[in-house]
């Protein structure tokens, strides 16, 4: 057992070192950079927009194009893709490592991972030459920006039942119905969409896959206030969108296999959340006083503390096993299934125990805030959305349950059955 | 990164477990558990003593394989699942760790030939009132040579021939004043009454020592720090242990989960079993994961060793208790006989997350060795 890396990783890591330490400023634990205010997920997409209104999103926008054609230039944007796309053509473990070696910077995040992660992947596989030509090589420089059109108001965990229709009308299809928790949607350029085109197919047969401009006629974006008073989400309306049957990935009816492309791909695009973890409340709990003194001296605080830490570096060495296997050229096995599940709830958790130390003060959420700069007041709405974006705690323990550990799936009432003949609720 | 056991450690794994499987089943588990009068294995004793398994991390010139650490932490998660009744955490990752770390020249030439060949059993001592030890609790005398007190519970002290424990040498009651002695138990003085324990199967009794006769161990006044530092040792592979039982508590939880109808369905379907479940495999998965870096740090004398074995056993001894009781719940009423399995499960669990102290002290070494670590 080691932590070493064989000859060919540790010059990659320089390469990406090199590249970061000239690029990017070193993050700290606690930062106070606005970028740095809430955490991110990656799956989860787009930044929140930044507080200041329009002109500062826009600004934070241009920032992180700035940054993305660097890294693309560099060659770090796509590391797994094929260079004719202008990737790196480079391996798993190559990009983990970038990662690690980018956790450590502060740089913008957030606003091209769905597209580079999962639907530039989806057009390797689904699109024609022409399309991968004309889009792929932008997506890596950031010069267009992609949102996946995937989640409805009645199918979300049960993502199949999407009711957007796609009619067919000559040689374009004209799409009617909304979408829901888009990210980025309010800044891409691009999306991707799954719709049904035949209602009286069995519910995962009628659906098809298209990609499409943005700023065709009949879109209109509108974002979602979120608990924590920001907005990385939105709906997103149809209202006789008309595109060309060019635009369409896969056969008619074919959607379904189609978007399971990109959702397969959306493990690999979960990054490392930064942010919110043990190390933020250790520090923590050395400046913020408790009845009998500092928090890191009181014994409760220290119990609990230890059953964080042990849950962080869990999921940091469960990561090494598969890092491991990625090494030797094996696929890793299902362990790094239990991430987002063990992270989400352990940051909800953190955030509330900091807010209960910092006592009365931890009401304040004021853009002035001195204490620890509103970091767990932050993590607290944060988590709560992120045990839900990117697959709930529930759908994750059915995962687990049944992919992992091999247990009987779900009784289903919906697989028998024409999809306009299933029952469903008020939407 | 190469975060994994070798090709050899995974081919010694899986020969431990299918020697296991042959001969540590259920029934011979039971045959320790249902006699008060039996304390260990012995036949299975000598077995795995021959196959060398008690000498695999005693260097080859004191009569071990002479393999290292990582080999007997995957002994260790094979010990723990087949939930074997031998003596092997007391002799093998706490007597002869303490011997091979701090012994004399002469002590390990005397005590690790027979403790690698599995002839002699040792054993460790500190505890002897309630609650969390600590030096002030140790009323233990050495004096004039003899060693004079009482110390309880001695675990698989009925079986041991030899006891390391912690005793007081000069001004009573601070860490300083400790020293660690080895104590022959075949000697008049020495008194064994024996203590029905949480999981029979790891047994336990009480001794009193009255002008006995004892060796020192290491340095003087040491006590304290030596003890410290097999433990971290020990908690390492006490987590592999735990890993294992867990892991078997969830494989039987699933299987009988597969089996048993209810309302015309496998049980095994229904979400708040399979949630539970999916609970299960996260705890497993992060102990041993931890288990794993504590195994690193373990096998390469690594100054993170305090802080990667408190975390190894913390979220070992978490995944195991987790997984024992709630393998208990998923089999309902026959979860409580004494005829299935589980109940064995569930006393291991807890019996081996209290052996070389409670998951709390664990957790408050864990914060404490952190604090240290951050200062330097």
């Amino acid at each position: 057992m080691d932590f070493n890396d064989s000859q060919q990783e540790a010059a990659f890591r320089k390469e990406a070192r090199d590249f970061l330490e000239v690029n990017a400023e070193k993050r700290s634990i606690i930062s106070d950079k606005p970028n740095d205010k809430s955490p991110q997920i990656a799956v989860a997409g787009a930044p929140e927009t930044v507080k200041g209104g329009k002109e500062a999103a826009q600004e934070a926008l241009e920032r992180a194009k700035v940054w993305q054609k660097k890294k693309a230039e560099a060659g770090f944007a796509a590391i797994l893709w094929p260079k004719e796309f202008g990737g790196y053509g480079g391996s798993p473990i190559q990009q983990v490592i970038y990662s690690q070696e980018e956790h450590d910077y502060l740089v913008p995040s957030g606003y091209f991972e769905i597209g580079i992660g999962m639907l530039g992947p989806t057009m390797m596989v689904w699109g024609n030459d022409e399309d991968k030509k004309r889009y792929l090589p932008k997506m890596i420089t950031g010069e267009e920006i992609w949102c996946q059109l995937f989640s409805e108001p009645s199918a979300g965990s049960d993502l199949a039942g999407i009711k957007m229709k796609a009619e067919k009308d000559g040689d374009e299809w004209v799409l009617n119905g909304q979408k829901v928790w888009t990210s980025g949607a309010h800044f891409a350029d691009y999306g991707m969409i799954v719709a049904r085109s035949d209602p009286s197919a069995l519910k995962h047969k009628g659906l098809t896959y298209f990609y499409l401009d943005m700023k065709t006629p009949g879109i209109e974006v509108r974002p979602i206030k979120q608990i924590s008073g920001t907005s990385n989400f939105n709906e997103v309306f149809f209202n006789d969108v008309r595109i060309p049957d060019s635009q369409r990935l896969g056969g008619e009816g074919e959607g379904w296999k189609v978007a399971l492309t990109t959702l397969m791909n959306e493990r690999l695009a979960v990054g490392d959340p930064p942010g919110l973890d043990f190390d933020q409340i250790f520090e923590a709990t050395k400046e913020l006083e408790v009845e009998d003194g500092l928090a890191i001296k009181n014994s409760e605080v220290r119990q609990k503390m230890a059953d964080w830490y042990v849950q962080s570096r869990g999921l940091q060495y469960t990561k090494f096993r598969s890092i491991t296997a990625l090494s030797k050229g094996q696929t890793p096995g299902p362990e790094l299934s239990i991430s987002k599940l063990v992270t989400a709830s352990k940051m909800q958790d953190v955030s509330a125990y900091a807010l209960e130390l910092m006592d009365s003060s931890g009401m304040v959420h004021h853009d002035q805030n001195p204490v620890l700069k509103n970091l767990f007041q932050n993590g607290y709405f944060f988590s709560a959305a992120m045990r839900i974006a990117g697959g709930t705690d529930e759908v994750l323990r059915n995962i687990i349950a049944e992919r992992v550990l091999g247990l009987p799936q779900d009784e289903r009432a919906d697989k028998k059955v024409p999809f306009n003949e299933l029952p469903s609720g008020k939407n | 990164m190469n975060f994994d056991f070798s090709d050899d450690q995974k081919l010694l794994r899986d020969q431990a477990r299918k020697f296991l499987f042959d001969k540590c089943d259920r029934k011979s588990v039971r045959t320790i558990l249902d006699d008060d009068q039996l304390h260990y294995h012995k036949e299975l004793w000598s077995q795995i003593s021959e196959m060398g398994w008690t000498g695999t991390a005693i260097p080859e010139e004191y009569g071990g394989l002479g393999l290292g650490m990582l080999e007997l932490c995957v002994i260790a998660e094979e010990l723990g699942r087949s939930l074997a009744p031998t003596p092997f955490s007391s002799s093998i990752y706490l007597f002869a760790e303490f011997i091979k770390n701090y012994g004399s020249e002469d002590q390990k030439k005397k005590f690790l030939p027979l403790i690698a060949s599995g002839e002699k059993i040792g054993t460790f001592a500190l505890s002897e009132t309630n609650g969390t030890p600590k030096p002030s609790n140790v009323k233990t005398e050495y004096s004039s040579e003899k060693i004079n007190g009482y110390k309880s519970p001695v675990s698989d002290g009925e079986t041991a021939d030899y006891l390391i424990i912690a005793a007081n040498s000069d001004n009573k009651g601070n860490r300083n004043s400790l020293s660690l002695y080895i104590v022959d138990l075949h000697q008049d003085g020495v008194s064994k009454t024996s203590l029905e324990t949480i999981d029979p199967t790891r047994p336990a009794c009480s001794i009193k020592f009255e002008n006995v006769k004892a060796e020192l161990l290491g340095e003087q006044g040491m006590a304290w720090d030596m003890t410290e530092n097999i433990f971290n040792r020990a908690a390492v592979l006490y987590s592999f242990e735990q890993v294992g039982g867990a892991q078997v508590s969830l494989d039987e939880a699933k299987k009988y989960s597969m089996e048993r109808f209810a309302f015309g369905r496998q049980i095994g379907s229904f979400q708040a079993l399979k949630h539970k479940m999916a609970d299960m495999y996260v705890k497993i998965e992060l102990a041993r994961s931890n288990a794993y870096y504590g195994a690193w740090a373990l096998s390469t004398d690594s100054n993170e060793l305090p802080v990667a074995a408190a975390g190894a056993r913390v979220s070992a001894s978490d995944a195991f208790n987790y997984a024992a009781k709630e393998n208990i719940q998923i089999h309902g009423g026959v979860g409580f006989t004494w005829d299935y399995d589980c109940h064995l499960f569930y006393r291991r669990s807890k019996l081996l997350s209290l052996n070389i102290g409670s998951t709390r002290q664990w957790r408050e070494n864990l914060i404490s060795n952190l604090e240290k670590r951050n200062i330097v």
